[in-house]
């Protein structure tokens, strides 16, 4: 941000921290400083690409880093407006509310988009969190026995239901799903 | 994939859900839901009532309306940035709620307007006081560079030395500073008396001549010389009342209330710290078939920015699952075990185990040993040289060190033919650790005691040795100042010698050597360890060296940036990943367990051991816990026979017995809740199953009523290019009706 004045309504501020947005827009702005405008009053339209966002520091060593810029983003293709990118950080920060981070990460674990989380979808998400070490026997084994534990209605893949009540069991949850920024 | 009627498959062959599905109203519940107390922040804890969505106009169902303009007042209480809608709906909804406020009076208008202020304050006070907390910035690069499992040791630090500067505030506030403001505020005390017994006699031990340099290091280092009659000793507080212009002040009653207070508030706080972790904790364990999922959904850190750690956190992540398959292929193993090899592996376990309680019992011995032979080496009047003092001042603190270094790796060793499951090996093994830690201090104490209630042939004149022992209390002190120097000692000289070298060695040398040791791994537990053995003492020495928890604020303050240091420096994470939820638990575990094993010998000795007679606050009684019945004895009358009721038998039975009543009923509710647990779940799983079946048998209507009317009303699906859902959970139907669409190859299709 430096000397410069970043200019937004009152409205705007009061949907979130002051301090936490004009930091977010120094973020947005330091990404692409020729596209992103210092004047937000007149709702100005302009996002950033995909490629852009995933090389912030903090989500260049996600392994998902593709698919929470996808799900944040309207056009499911990955390219965030302002309030798009402040969604983002605002979801995944410390103060946001278990539900709203059981939403979303139902939505970046969902490969295929389906509103369920399939075999596929499971060995995708485990080959990218192991970097595919796992030899293919030990990652059906390992989908085969996730879906065993929180599949409640026998469908063999796991609906936004079956994954929320998963989750909210899982105790590790709130403390690792959530960027400091 | 297979012809499901409930699930359709759209042109590009993705399936698509059935929009029946999201119509329904648990799906847009799911989007609102109930808070619970123990999710989300701190700062909310009651829990708001379910919410109905607010686009009214697209169910077209008219009861909704109704039941919506119920909740919509309900909606003013839920901040907009906590509703899962894309920026463009929240605007939407502060527009219209700014609209709304308009049309309200101005009662209200300033009833919301300070809610919202009020909020916001409250907001930015615990960003603030969250700013202030100590070395946020040092433990926010840890966590970035190393993950939470790390990150919960160093966070453990730092809530010991919030306790220890408490601790050390409450004995300095209540002792200390009386003594200190006699002449500022113009008191006097009264000193007890020297009455001339032999027991009463207590010789100067500060050195008297020249005093040669190295002298004055060993006092330092041992706490004798001219450490002994300082504030930093029992011996030194020979004040028996206090008398300013308005009260008199009672320092025997102060002392013990003190201690007794600081047990106390250690104990409630750590209690308080834990429940969270323990409620977890409790959770995770009764699900621990859960494992699968929690690694996988969330296991990754997303804190983690660091190359090297996110390498790291994969090779982690990837040896915890391959070890979680390895269970369940022991427990496999195990469940196939013939009656012979279970016999085998039954007396192969007992003997282990022997012999582990005989290593035991050898260290404590040699403990024992090395305590008495180093008092009798200090009470020796004849010095031999420097070093030589040295070592047998700090003989006992040594032993304890090395038995403490050796045994680990014995257990270590030990496991692995015990044949247990991994996560078994590891409790197991820490289990034995702690015990052998927290156990050595008890040992030390009790040789000590010996030590200083053996007069000989004869019983005690004084019920202690005064013949060696003119003040106890301040050499039990020295023995406890002693053992938090050397720890400390110790801690640096490892991190300096041990660990530094042996990064210079992995990192420049290639020979056997440095591959077979490795480099250097933040082990957890056995820091962890090393931290709650300091913390006994601490809680011990206090009684004796009130000054005890100031040093100890210092050295875990030095320590900090020493672990620090060396684990940037040096360390590589552990192979063996520890979860921050469960080592919280785990921490503080082991923290209650040195409380208790703290409170043992504090309490004997205030309570069994006759006090000093030449030194010392209690010097007017037979032993410490006694002032408090001359105390109570001097209160009013009915005061007095209210304290002497609490103490009386009757009570403490009736007290017991109602606590005992309290905890099964508590026992009771929690298999109760365990079993509507499980119902409820199975009910959820039936449901499930419920909502399939019925929506088959709707689309197999619809199908038949659809082919009986050639005219179909169906209107074209509407093809969506992006996916089916995102940031707003808006469905974009227009239609008011709701009409199934048809299956894709029906003929009816456009």
């Amino acid at each position: 941000m430096g000397n410069k004045q970043t200019i937004f309504t009152d409205e705007q501020l009061d949907a979130y921290q002051c301090f936490f947005y004009c930091r977010l827009h120094g973020r947005y702005h330091e990404l692409a400083p020729h596209l992103v405008p210092m004047d937000y009053t007149n709702d100005p339209e302009c996002k950033l690409p995909l490629a852009l966002i995933v090389n912030m520091p903090e989500l260049k060593e996600n392994p998902f880093r593709n698919r929470i810029v996808e799900s944040f983003s309207e056009d499911g293709m990955g390219n965030l407006s302002f309030n798009e990118f402040v969604d983002m950080f605002s979801v995944l920060s410390e103060m946001a509310p278990r539900e709203l981070k059981a939403i979303y990460a139902f939505k970046i674990y969902d490969f295929n988009v389906d509103n369920y989380l399939c075999k596929e979808d499971l060995e995708k998400t485990l080959n990218k969190l192991t970097k595919e070490e796992l030899t293919p026997e030990e990652v059906e084994l390992v989908c085969e026995k996730s879906i065993e534990e929180a599949d409640l209605d026998g469908d063999n893949k796991l609906s936004f239901a079956d994954f929320e009540n998963m989750i909210t069991r899982a105790p590790d949850f709130l403390s690792t799903f959530h960027i400091r920024i | 994939m297979e012809v499901d009627s409930v699930f359709y498959t759209d042109r590009s062959g993705r399936v698509t859900s059935n929009p029946l599905l999201d119509q329904l109203p648990s799906y847009q519940s799911l989007l609102y839901r109930r808070k619970s107390s123990s999710g989300g922040t701190k700062r909310r804890g009651s829990s708001r009532t379910r919410l109905g969505s607010s686009g009214s106009g697209k169910w077209g169902v008219s009861t909704i309306s109704r039941h919506e303009e119920k909740q919509k007042s309900q909606t003013e209480q839920r901040p907009i940035r906590e509703l899962t809608k894309s920026m463009a709906e929240k605007r939407r909804d502060n527009t219209q709620r700014m609209e709304e406020a308009r049309d309200l009076s101005s009662w209200r208008q300033w009833r919301r307007s300070t809610r919202r202020n009020v909020r916001r304050l409250r907001d930015d006070a615990h960003e603030w006081l969250n700013s202030l907390k100590l070395w946020r910035g040092d433990i926010h690069l840890i966590e970035g560079m190393f993950g939470t499992g790390i990150l919960s040791y160093f966070s453990f630090l730092r809530f010991l030395v919030l306790l220890n500067s408490v601790i050390f505030l409450l004995m300095f506030s209540f002792i200390m500073l009386p003594i200190i403001l006699v002449p500022h505020a113009s008191g006097n005390t009264t000193y007890n008396q020297y009455d001339g017994s032999e027991c009463s006699l207590y010789p100067s031990s500060s050195r008297r001549g020249l005093v040669i340099f190295h002298e004055h290091i060993t006092d330092l280092l041992s706490g004798g010389g001219f450490l002994e009659q300082t504030y930093l000793f029992y011996g030194f507080y020979k004040v028996d009342k206090i008398h300013f212009p308005n009260f008199t002040y009672n320092v025997p009653l102060a002392y013990l209330l003190v201690t007794v207070a600081y047990l106390f508030l250690s104990l409630i706080w750590i209690v308080k710290r834990s429940a969270t972790g323990f409620k977890r904790n409790l959770v995770q364990d009764e699900d621990r078939f859960q494992s699968f999922c929690n690694k996988i959904f969330a296991g990754w850190d997303f804190c983690i920015t660091n190359e090297n750690a996110a390498r790291l956190k994969r090779s982690s992540l990837l040896y915890e699952l391959k070890t979680d398959l390895e269970e369940e292929r022991i427990k496999q193993k195990i469940a196939d075990r013939t009656r012979k090899e279970k016999c085998r592996i039954y007396v192969l376990r007992l003997v282990l185990n022997l012999f582990v309680i005989g290593v035991l019992a050898g260290c404590f011995y040699s403990i024992y040993v090395a305590t008495i032979v180093s008092q009798e080496a200090q009470l020796n009047d004849e010095k031999e040289n420097f070093i030589m003092d040295l070592i047998y001042e700090y003989l006992p603190s040594i032993v304890i060190t090395l038995a403490n270094f050796i045994t680990p790796l014995l257990f270590s060793v030990i496991i692995n033919f015990e044949d247990y499951s991994p996560a078994f090996e590891i409790r197991f093994t820490l289990m034995r650790c702690v015990f052998m830690r927290l156990t050595s201090i008890g040992v030390l104490l009790f040789s000590l005691w010996s030590q200083i209630t053996e007069c000989g042939e004869e019983s005690c004149i004084c019920g202690y040795n005064h013949k060696l022992y003119s003040c106890w209390e301040t050499r039990v002190g020295q023995e406890m100042y002693k053992l938090t120097v050397f720890d400390f000692i110790i801690i640096v000289a490892v991190t300096i010698f041990v660990e530094f070298p042996r990064k210079l060695i992995v990192k420049h040398c290639d020979c056997g050597l440095a591959k077979w040791w490795g480099q250097q791994e933040f082990a957890i537990p056995q820091n962890v360890l090393e931290i709650v053995y300091g913390q006994t003492i601490c809680w011990i020495g206090t009684f004796y060296c009130p000054l005890l928890p100031a040093i100890c604020t210092i050295k875990y303050f030095f320590i900090f940036y020493i672990k620090k240091v060396s684990l940037i420096n040096n360390c590589r994470p552990a192979t063996r990943p520890f979860r921050a939820s469960s080592s919280n638990f785990f921490f503080l575990g082991v923290l209650l367990i040195g409380l208790a094993l703290a409170c043992v010998p504090v309490s004997v000795s205030v309570a069994q051991i006759n006090c000093s007679q030449a030194c010392g606050p209690f010097v007017n009684y037979n032993t410490s816990w006694e002032v408090l019945p001359t105390t109570v004895s001097q209160l009013p009358y009915g005061v007095k026979t209210f304290l002497f009721a609490l103490s009386s038998e009757a009570f403490a039975v009736s007290f017991f017995v109602i606590t005992c009543l309290a905890m099964f009923y508590v026992i009771a509710l929690a298999g109760a809740h365990k079993r509507v647990i499980n119902q409820l779940r199975e009910q959820l799983a039936m449901e499930g199953r419920d909502k399939r079946f019925l929506i088959q048998k709707l689309c197999q209507a619809q199908r038949v009523s659809a082919i009986r009317s050639p005219v179909s009303k169906s209107q074209p699906r509407t093809s969506r290019s992006s996916p089916s859902y995102h940031t707003s959970f808006s469905n974009n139907f227009s239609e008011s009706v709701f009409l199934a669409h048809p299956p894709p190859d029906s003929s009816t299709h456009v």
